[in-house]
């Protein structure tokens, strides 16, 4: 039976409630929320004048009512050391979502750590030291000095270098200006680490280089686009799931207006499901590519489009580079760019090649191109917004695919205009505001292996779990365990000793081959397993946190509660860690190396976001974001008058293009020549085993799995992570559904739960990605592209069964998620 | 209908009432006089216990359309043809639900093929035969099935909810 909460009745906001601006923190949409609050000992009423909403609550409300809200939008919380009543609904006054809350972002306030109603116990609420063989609670004193005489030993008797840190760069979460910032002054301005990498991939690097050196910036449009275009073009993205208010809010609308749309994915997805059914069929063009043949493709798109005579001519030779190379291919740059005609030389690809490579009739690949760039029949110019993620960014040759993509909006004219633009969809907001990294250099360095080759003696770690989302993890979570134990080994063994002689048996095993591990984040991860000091951060709301979303519109998301705990903002941990090593290296007689640490007295994170973000955009601060509400400004922000920040709707709009730095503001053209697999061992592993083990993400979780493992709604919904199969693959291995199955190849194993799916190619399955409790990374190789992005969704393997249904996942729904109306 | 409910409603407030005055009543002489007085009310929503239909009025698969715990609240009772967790009536096989989908509000449509409760709004879509589960969707809650009871004369009684329907912020409403 269906977890119910057996709430029949809710608290009324009262019409005197303290209201604050939300953005919801968990995905890169970033809807604007409203959050209320209010003493314990106070309700409103039903009567319009003692409710916030100032409606008559004893009647049923109307569909798309403001004034209601949901048992998952309430929760008792701490504000200013008190229990307050806590709602937190969608804003409808905000453009991005108009009021729509979704499966995850309406569950914000329910998965808000609660004493009293003991949601998110989970959470981390002091300091804890590896000590006496547990995890010791502590104070902040004790353990940051701890980690500051490990870190400043290891890196003033080796170097810089034998620091590793894996830091997260992203909005929204526990991300944000004032924590990138914190942490980016810490490493790259009074340190220069090298060694880092960020949580979702194994270096430090962009996942869109070859966008950012054709001239473009990623995210170079407004959501409104969607509204305004003829076609969408989807490539490896699934946004009724993962961008779910950017599809219903503005996608939707779209195609309701008339607009197409041509996705491209291996899969039928629910985007496309839907969109069937908001546009009608016969406007939904679906191109069932053979898995990582994206490039092959757009290259038989764009020779289409070229031998058609659909390109932009005008806009080629105004906003284009026009002779031949600019940029040559080499170790930094996996093909080289130039001038379209340039670029055709290495792309042109016939119909019947792509159809041959892809697995797709040429006649799909010539519509497709149709609808992209043929003209109305009018001879007006169609437009066409173009979007892409993961199944882009974690693929084959990510960047020769984007190059391809970005190839296509190019040469159509489709970037800088109403109904453009050429953008990577996203999976977190953005929040990066560092000192600059040139020093990490690119290629960067492939930390994971740099790890298991046993090299670096500290680890820190900030909000980033690799037991989960990393590849090739098996190995990984191998050797991290191993080295971590080693010191873990030293530290029990001087147990009783004083703070020298401990850090004395630190170091000494971190030379023996161990690693030590610090680990900053708001629950015990799974990779906090491994670690010796564990840090309590905060999340948005928690502290006052600023962010971008998809469309670069920055908001700031008020603190309306307490850390939980003793925990603190990363900015300030970050700032608490940098005084730690100051005061140390000052005691070791290091005075130049401790200067380098000066300039940490943040008393608040609005102390870093000055500190940071404010001293390079002067306009942006606090009070005047604070008053921009919930609609805030689309970056850049180029000005401040009447009482408003002002932004800039979309980038580009005057055809000169600057991401790559080049004076010319002329965007490049990519040689983006297909070359089959990219990534080392890919092809064998294909051939060696049965099931393409494709990656994917679920609406009910995705950007908040870590919080939902201990959410009943979510885990009696998935008690373990699905592994969708077709039933007829199902049936051949004796698989009923909710049984348990292995995944197995040469880099790992990992298990989940059988969901059947009929939709799926035979011999194809999709794992959800990144679950705590069947991690998908251990079955990837650790292939990577030149410029160490890794291609998580090609990985091949065999199943097996492990056990029956348990009770739980046999009193589970395996119905078709497609809606039947 | 509406108004036998209400009547029936009406009756055991009153009821209560009478309890609740006693114990005001004896509160009052403890505290004194010029203190204002603590009104009693009890914990739960209490739910009314209505007749929504005879099971003969039922046949198998087909949603028949009811209101409860008011007619203001639509939903639907279905006696689905197998028996499922939840379900009553000799063949354990009656269920009864919301239809206000619990995103939005907009209004479910049964799909009898597989059994849903599906919405045209947003495309979230409830398992009829798993407690309402939601199968795919929007919605931050499983779908408020209706508590039922048979007697023995094969009338079917609802006299419960076990989530929030939408659009009230109390299942039964002041
Ligand atoms: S779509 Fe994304 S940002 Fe919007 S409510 Fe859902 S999780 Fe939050
Ligand atoms: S109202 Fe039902 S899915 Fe949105």
């Amino acid at each position: 039976m269906a977890f119910k909460r057996q709430v029949g009745r809710l608290p009324i906001i009262p019409a005197d409630a303290q209201e604050f601006n939300v953005t919801c923190h968990y995905c890169i949409v970033g809807c604007g929320y409203k959050a209320y609050t209010w003493p314990m000992n106070r309700q409103g009423g039903t009567a319009p004048e003692q409710n916030k909403f100032g409606v008559d609550l004893s009647e049923q409300q109307v569909m798309d009512a403001e004034a209601w809200y949901a048992p998952s939008m309430y929760n008792v919380v701490r504000q200013n050391g008190r229990d307050v009543q806590l709602v937190v609904k969608p804003d409808v006054n905000c453009s991005v979502n108009s009021g729509l809350g979704s499966i995850r972002g309406a569950r914000m306030a329910e998965n808000r750590p609660s004493r009293v109603t003991g949601t998110q116990a989970q959470r981390l609420s002091d300091p804890l030291v590896w000590r006496n063989g547990v995890w010791q609670p502590t104070s902040w004193d004790d353990a940051l000095d701890l980690v500051a005489r490990v870190t400043a030993k290891v890196v003033t008797e080796g170097s810089e270098d034998d620091l590793v840190v894996s830091m997260f760069d992203h909005g929204g979460s526990a991300g944000g200006y004032e924590n990138t910032w914190g942490t980016g002054k810490l490493y790259f301005e009074s340190m220069k680490v090298k060694n880092c990498r960020i949580h979702n991939r194994p270096a430090y690097n962009s996942e869109v280089h070859s966008s950012r050196d054709m001239g473009l910036d990623e995210l170079n449009y407004a959501y409104k686009d969607y509204t305004l275009t003829d076609t969408i073009f989807m490539l490896g993205a699934n946004s009724m799931e993962t961008q779910t208010n950017l599809y219903l809010n503005h996608m939707v609308p779209g195609l309701q207006g008339g607009a197409r749309m041509v996705v491209v994915d291996p899969r039928r997805t629910l985007t496309i499901a839907s969109s069937e059914q908001y546009a009608g069929p016969e406007n939904v063009l679906h191109l069932a590519i053979k898995e990582g043949t994206d490039l092959a493709l757009c290259n038989a798109i764009l020779t289409e489009i070229v031998d058609k005579g659909w390109t932009d001519a005008e806009f080629i030779a105004a906003s284009t580079f026009p002779d031949g190379v600019a940029v040559a291919q080499d170790d930094a740059h996996p093909a080289s760019l130039g001038s379209l005609e340039h670029a055709m030389t290495a792309c042109r690809l016939s119909l019947d090649e792509a159809a041959e490579i892809c697995g797709v009739p040429a006649a799909d690949i010539a519509r497709a191109a149709e609808w992209i760039a043929g003209p109305h029949e009018d001879g007006s110019r169609r437009k066409c917004v173009t979007c892409y993620e993961k199944g882009i960014i974690w693929g084959n040759d990510n960047y020769r695919t984007i190059g391809a993509i970005v190839n296509i909006a190019l040469a159509t004219g489709n970037v800088g205009r109403e109904g453009g633009g050429v953008c990577r969809l996203g999976g977190h907001q953005e929040g990066y505001y560092r000192p600059g990294d040139a020093h990490v250099g690119r290629p960067a360095e492939y930390i994971d292996q740099f790890l298991i080759r046993g090299l670096g003696g500290v680890h820190h770690i900030w909000a980033c779990d690799h037991y989960k989302t990393t590849l090739n993890a098996s190995e990984f979570k191998r050797v991290h365990k191993r080295r971590s134990d080693i010191v873990k080994d030293a530290i029990d063994a001087a147990a009783g000793g004083t703070r020298e002689q401990v850090v004395d048996a630190i170091v000494s095993a971190i030379n023996a081959g161990g690693l030590f591990v610090v680990d900053v984040d708001i629950i015990h991860s799974q990779i906090g397993q491994n670690a010796h000091v564990i840090l309590p951060a905060c999340e948005a709301n928690e502290m006052n946190l600023t962010s971008m979303n998809g469309e670069r519109r920055l908001r700031l998301s008020e603190k309306y509660m307490d850390p939980w705990g003793n925990a603190k903002p990363d900015a300030l941990i970050a700032a608490g860690v940098a005084q730690a090593m100051e005061r140390v290296l000052r005691e070791m007689g290091n005075d130049a190396y401790a200067d380098q640490f000066k300039g940490y007295d943040w008393a608040t994170e609005e102390d870093a976001f000055m500190d940071g973000y404010n001293k390079g955009n002067p306009e942006v601060t606090y009070e005047r974001l604070r008053a921009m509400g919930n609609n805030g400004v689309q970056e850049p922000v180029t000005g401040f008058e009447n009482g408003q920040l002002i932004g800039t709707e979309r980038l580009y709009s005057d055809g000169r293009f600057t991401r790559h730095g080049r004076e010319d503001g002329k965007a490049l053209f990519c040689a983006a020549g297909w070359r089959g697999w990219q990534a080392p061992g890919k092809a064998r592993e294909q051939a060696a085993h049965r099931f393409w083990i494709n990656n994917v993400r679920a609406n009910i979780f995705w950007q908040n799995q870590f919080l939902d493992q201990k959410n009943d709604f979510v885990q009696d919904r998935y008690p373990h992570p699905f592994v969708e199969m077709h039933p007829d693959d199902m049936v051949e291995l004796g698989l009923n559904p909710g049984d348990l199955l292995e995944i197995i190849n040469d880099n790992g194993v990992t298990q989940g739960m059988a969901y059947p799916m009929p939709t799926l190619k035979r011999n194809t399955v999709a794992m959800v990605f990144g679950s705590p409790a069947g991690s998908q990374g251990n079955v990837v190789n650790p292939g990577v592209n030149e410029l160490v992005l890794p291609d998580y969704k090609h990985c091949w393997g065999d199943i097996r069964k492990i056990s029956d249904a348990t009770p739980q996942t046999a009193g589970i729904s395996f119905k078709s998620p497609e809606a039947v109306l | 209908m509406k108004c036998n409910r209400l009547v029936d409603v009406g009756r055991r407030q009153f009821l209560r009432g009478g309890l609740v005055a006693t114990a005001g009543a004896a509160a009052a002489t403890v505290v004194g006089t010029g203190q204002a007085q603590a009104q009693t009310a009890l914990a739960l929503v209490d739910y009314p216990a209505n007749r929504l239909a005879n099971i003969a009025d039922l046949a198998a698969n087909e949603p028949m359309d009811i209101g409860y715990p008011d007619a203001d609240s639509p939903g639907v009772l279905i006696k689905l043809g197998n028996a499922v967790d939840g379900g009553v009536g000799p063949d354990g096989d009656i269920v009864a639900f919301s239809v206000l989908c619990p995103h939005k509000g907009w209004m479910l449509s049964y799909n009898a093929g597989d059994r849903t409760l599906n919405c045209p709004g947003h495309h979230s879509r409830f398992d009829c035969e798993s407690g309402g589960q939601q199968i795919w969707g929007h919605a931050t809650q499983n779908l408020p099935q209706f508590r039922l009871r048979v007697e023995d004369d094969g009338d079917i009684f609802a006299d419960g909810v076990d989530e929030l329907i939408y659009g009230r912020l109390s299942n039964v409403l002041a």
